[in-house]
């Protein structure tokens, strides 16, 4: 039988990532996909007829423009739209707007409080000051604090490096940035609960954290470190949906000669002599490569992927304490027409962009004691947008199609196991809440896809529906991700890779953890590096 | 209004103002106290609560106390006695065993749990090794350094290297985390995870998945590294230990004046010169040290107008909400708790039964609403020291969790609730207690704010959480002892490392300040 160069296992955006590099160096590249479909999490789906979901993930940001640029994913087919707006509607009926332009913001702000349209400029230039340190890093292999080699101490020093940069106060600064809670950090500089309850959602979105967890502040970093077009922080829809990412990587992948099979459920990495030598499908098949990469989560890796024998105990032990616990869910649904909203007038700009409906850091956190104790949130934050508005591949003219990002919702629930009934009454939850300011809303509704991180995780292969590949806590951050002293894409076994987003630098459609490990093992292969390294824009 | 003179005025003799001054004496300095309340100690204090009845009314147990400091000063020959020491840990439960915790060993649960703690707890001493080296001294700038930073940059580089590369995996990933997923990587019994993360919430604004717990429970665990099993209970309750640091102080030549309140810190040419106290009269010093928590310090004592908007809004920020209320009984006998060996009686008992429950009592407490079911550590102190109570009579002190500093509906008419819900949850575990009771008192965050002087009734004098934690604490700007206003240092809780009797923030900035007047 043939053998590969690499076999890159699951078809996510970071696997077609990884396999597009390798095979742009010129190697023999297969994709191994489970599904029927490419993408992982980075999907378009028509559910219902007429109608495509971004039933995953559903906005664009992350995605390094580095890597746009040398797949020539616009030529295959990739357009991301930036959108501005943005609203979180109060429960006295007024909202809080989300303005592209800099006078009308702080007139907005003003609005509610004007120390808070005063302090806007001052978190905004802190946040961007941290935004700024972490985008270098996006790009890097972590340096290992542990060891000694020349290339981990030169890694420590230039981190050092940046760090001294900043200066003695903006160094402490940003130690504290990096151990606090989005709510304290929001409170040092605002008072109106609305805004701060705007805000505070980039904190905990994806995190089984409260808004008063110290470390979301962190969190906050990985809604703004992206960029469209150069504008940094800026946020766009992929036209088509989110597949389209993943056909433009699978496309470039293609163009290199690479080759993507669906349908193709890896059940073991064969290791032989603890080498990995290949793959074995849960049908029988087998493939083979002296590469192997997974883009699965640690979990599903290690404890699935794997004959545990073939492993270091310290390996299993990690895998199992891996955090990965799911802490949200999604509503999708197909709508007859655009629904209004009391607070805003017909047709507002601000209805372009991100719409939520919970308007205290109170509510957020009462939210995140449902999750705690093992229910759904009766009052949950929503992260709602309805991207047909500016995208019209994705429904016919005059329909449009909602992507409602939906928090908290456990992975387990504490009185048994997810049932058909419980789904349906967690999306009635959400629907309910959005009714509450959109009258004509239920109305519309042709058609709900209700997921859970039941879902999630039996659909896309997502351990507990966990949307970042495990929790973005310290202790699973850059040299600690996904375990400590493998957190530089090698696992294990000789000849086996990791490239998903249970690796530096975390999760989002970012690619860069799968452009990290195509650079890290064309190093091993000695073949020159075509993958960008560190900071190139800017 | 008279004007006397010293090198060195401290505010507050509290045990690290104490501390701190007993060193500066030593150094050939004229040192003067100042201190509000009529008995030196601050929160190391005991109080007749009840005719008869005595009890530590702040802090209750010693249990970091630093053996440098306590040599240094000869505290025991000063009058420090313990009345007993390292004690259990008792985690009551109201069915089967309880677990017990007696330094490594641990009872009442499986022998894999038996094995996994004692390994946990040798790794913990270990790491307490290192965070002794980084308590033990001002931590080093880190940009604006000089050869002394970068020296001690070098040194606690060191010990890190030196614990291994296993060991150091391990500190760099659960330094910064929560102590419920790491009892839940360890351990199998609930209890046992729950008397594990009470050490990680005590005293902090945090239940057991609050990250930075894990930090917590290293900090109240230093005292492994010092050969202590468990606390230390002291003779004549906590007061004697305030004696004790105010005697050391006085045989150094440090003047101790009680009674008296300092009313703001007089500054001149800006800089801190003095003290104006609340009689009108003022003391003039080269150096003022302050060892009021920093919110008071910088808020009431300097006052904003000293300071520059950006500092003022750091100080402003400073988290300083307490939650933990003070219980004290007076109780008729001594009680009987469910499933209690009798010989335990006298050790640290915890009602706590899983960590969820700790979290729940916790929410409450983020709302502004006390737990309807509190989690507590329990001290009968009469067991070993009989000379608090009338003969065959007992007390008990109780550190109450969660209470927020600002209830939602006031301590005015919450604080007779509050107690309800505390007798009857102890009533669970000990039946019959509230027939014990002949007197009760529960201190609030607020109650202790008054007297005790700490901003938010918080025992560390503002969150140890993190970011204002090591060379955070208390703020940028005032980090290091050091403040934005020459001539005025930090010495409390308030500044590193934080609260709890260890006397190693004063020791500290005694050293800041000789070194920074010998560079002058």
């Amino acid at each position: 039988m043939k053998k590969y160069d690499a076999i890159v296992i699951g078809a996510g955006h970071n696997g077609l990532c990884n396999a597009a590099y390798l095979a742009k160096a010129g190697l023999d590249v297969l994709v191994l996909e489970r599904n029927p479909y490419i993408g992982g999490a980075t999907v378009s789906r028509e559910l219902h007829e007429g109608w495509t979901y971004s039933n995953c993930s559903y906005v664009c940001s992350l995605l390094r423009p580095e890597i746009t640029r040398d797949l020539e994913l616009p030529r295959h087919g990739l357009q991301v739209i930036p959108y501005q707006g943005g609203v979180t509607f109060t429960r006295d009926g007024d909202y809080f707007g989300n303005f592209g332009d800099h006078e009308r913001q702080y007139r907005e702000m003003a609005r509610h409080s004007v120390r808070d349209a005063n302090a806007y400029e001052r978190f905004s230039s802190d946040v961007m000051r941290q935004t700024r340190l972490i985008r270098k890093y996006l790009m890097t292999t972590p340096p290992d604090p542990t060891s000694l080699k020349p290339r981990d101490l030169k890694g420590l020093l230039g981190l050092a490096q940046s760090f001294t940069d900043m200066g003695e106060q903006g160094l402490l600064d940003t130690l504290r940035f990096w151990t606090m809670s989005i709510g304290d950090y929001l409170d040092e500089y605002f008072e109106t609960d609305v805004i701060k309850a705007h805000m505070s959602g980039s904190g905990i979105i994806g995190t089984a954290l409260g808004v008063y967890s110290p470390g979301t502040a962190y969190v906050l970093l990985h809604h703004y470190m992206g960029d469209v077009d150069g504008s940094i922080g800026a946020w766009g829809f992929a036209r088509g949906g989110m597949g389209a990412v993943a056909d433009a990587l699978a496309s470039s992948l293609q163009s290199f000669g690479g080759e993507i099979r669906c349908d193709a459920d890896v059940h073991r990495v064969i290791v032989k002599e603890g080498r990995a030598t290949g793959v074995a499908l849960a049908d029988g098949t087998e493939y083979y490569a002296d590469t192997v990469v997974s883009n699965l989560d640690p979990k599903r890796t290690f404890l699935e992927c794997f004959d545990e024998s073939d492993l270091p105990k310290s390996v299993v032990h990690r895998a199992r304490n891996f955090k990965i616990r799911g802490s949200s869910g999604k509503v999708n649904i197909a709508l007859d027409g655009l629904p209004t909203f009391s607070a805003l007038p017909k047709d507002s700009p601000l209805m372009m962009s991100d719409m939520h409906c919970i308007d205290s850091l109170e509510r957020l956190e009462r939210a995140y004691d449902d999750w705690k104790a093992g229910r759904w949130s009766a009052d949950p934050y929503i992260d709602m947008l309805i991207p047909t508005q500016v995208d019209p591949t994705m429904t016919a003219p005059g329909k449009h199609m909602m992507t409602v990002f939906v928090q908290y919702c456990p992975p387990a629930l504490a009185d048994g196991p997810w049932t058909p009934e419980k789904r349906d009454a967690f999306g009635k939850v959400v629907i309910d809440q959005i009714a509450e300011h959109s009258p004509d809303f239920k109305d519309l509704i042709l058609h709900a896809e209700i997921r859970t991180p039941n879902e999630i995780d039996n659909e896309v292969g997502l351990t507990e529906g966990n949307i970042f590949q495990g929790e973005l806590t310290f202790d699973q951050l850059l040299f600690n991700r996904p375990f400590p002293g493998y957190a530089q894409y090698r696992g294990p076994v000789q000849g086996m890779y990791m490239c998903g987003s249970g690796t530096h630098p975390g999760g989002g459609v970012m690619a860069a953890p799968g452009a990290n490990a195509a650079r890290e093992i064309l190093a091993d292969l000695q073949r020159p590096s075509v993958v960008p390294e560190g900071y190139l824009d800017d | 209004m008279t004007e006397t003179r010293a090198d060195v005025v401290v505010i507050g003799a509290g045990h690290n103002g104490l501390v701190c001054a007993s060193y500066l004496a030593r150094s050939g300095r004229r040192v003067l106290v100042l201190e509000t309340n009529a008995q030196p100690g601050g929160a190391a204090a005991t109080r007749e609560f009840a005719e008869g009845f005595k009890v530590s009314s702040g802090a209750h147990f010693l249990t970091q106390l630093n053996p440098a400091v306590a040599k240094e000063l000869a505290l025991e020959s000063h009058g420090l006695v313990p009345a007993a020491r390292n004690l259990r840990t008792v985690a009551l439960t109201l069915d089967g065993e309880p677990v017990v915790l007696d330094g490594a060993r641990v009872q009442g649960v499986s022998p894999v749990d038996q094995s996994a703690y004692r390994s946990f707890f040798e790794q913990n001493k270990r790491f307490a090794k290192v965070l002794d080296g980084f308590f033990n001294r001002p931590l080093p700038r880190l940009v604006e350094r000089g050869w002394r930073d970068s020296l001690s940059l070098m040194q606690l580089g060191w010990s890190l290297k030196r614990l291994g590369k296993e060991d150091m995996q391990d500190l760099l990933r659960v330094g910064l985390v929560n102590i419920y997923d790491v009892a839940n990587e360890h351990f199998e019994s609930p209890l046992l995870k729950a008397a594990v993360s009470m050490d990680g919430v005590l005293g902090s604004h945090m239940g057991p998945r609050s990250p930075n717990t894990v930090y917590g429970y290293l900090y109240r665990h230093l005292g492994d590294y010092y050969g202590m099993t468990g606390p230390t209970l002291v003779r004549g309750g906590m007061g004697t230990v305030g004696a004790a640091f105010a005697a050391a102080a006085q045989s150094a030549g440090v003047e101790v004046r009680c009674n008296t309140a300092a009313a703001e810190i007089v500054v001149e040419g800006g800089r801190a010169v003095g003290v104006t106290l609340t009689n009108g009269d003022v003391v003039r010093a080269s150096t003022v040290i302050s060892n009021v928590d920093p919110k008071s310090t910088f808020q009431s004592l300097v006052g904003y107008p000293h300071l520059d908007a950006g500092f003022a809004r750091r100080v402003e920020n400073f988290r300083t909400r307490g939650v933990a209320a003070k219980l004290h009984l007076a109780l008729d006998g001594l009680p009987a708790f469910e499933n209690l060996d009798g010989d335990c009686i006298g050790d640290r008992l915890f009602i706590a039964p899983s960590m969820d429950d700790i979290e729940t009592a916790f929410n409450h407490a983020k709302y502004g609403e006390f737990s309807p079911e509190p989690v507590m550590e329990i001290s009968i102190p009469t067991v070993h020291d009989p000379s608090l109570a009338p003969e065959g009579k007992h007390v008990l002190s109780a550190i109450v969790q969660f209470a927020p500093y600002r209830l939602k509906q006031g301590w005015e008419s919450g604080r007779a609730v509050f107690l309800e819900a505390v007798l009857d949850q102890l009533d669970r575990y000990a039946p019959g207690i509230k027939q014990q009771v002949i007197a009760a008192e529960l201190s609030s965050p607020a109650d202790l704010e008054k007297e005790f002087g700490m901003a938010g009734g918080h025992w560390h004098h503002g969150e140890l959480s993190l970011d204002q934690a090591l060379m955070m604490r208390p703020m940028p700007g005032a980090h290091q002892y050091s403040t934005p206003l020459p001539g005025l240092y930090l010495c409390g809780a308030g500044a590193h490392p934080g609260g709890g009797v260890m006397g190693v923030a004063g020791r500290n900035a005694a050293r800041v300040v000789m070194r920074e007047e010998n560079a002058a």
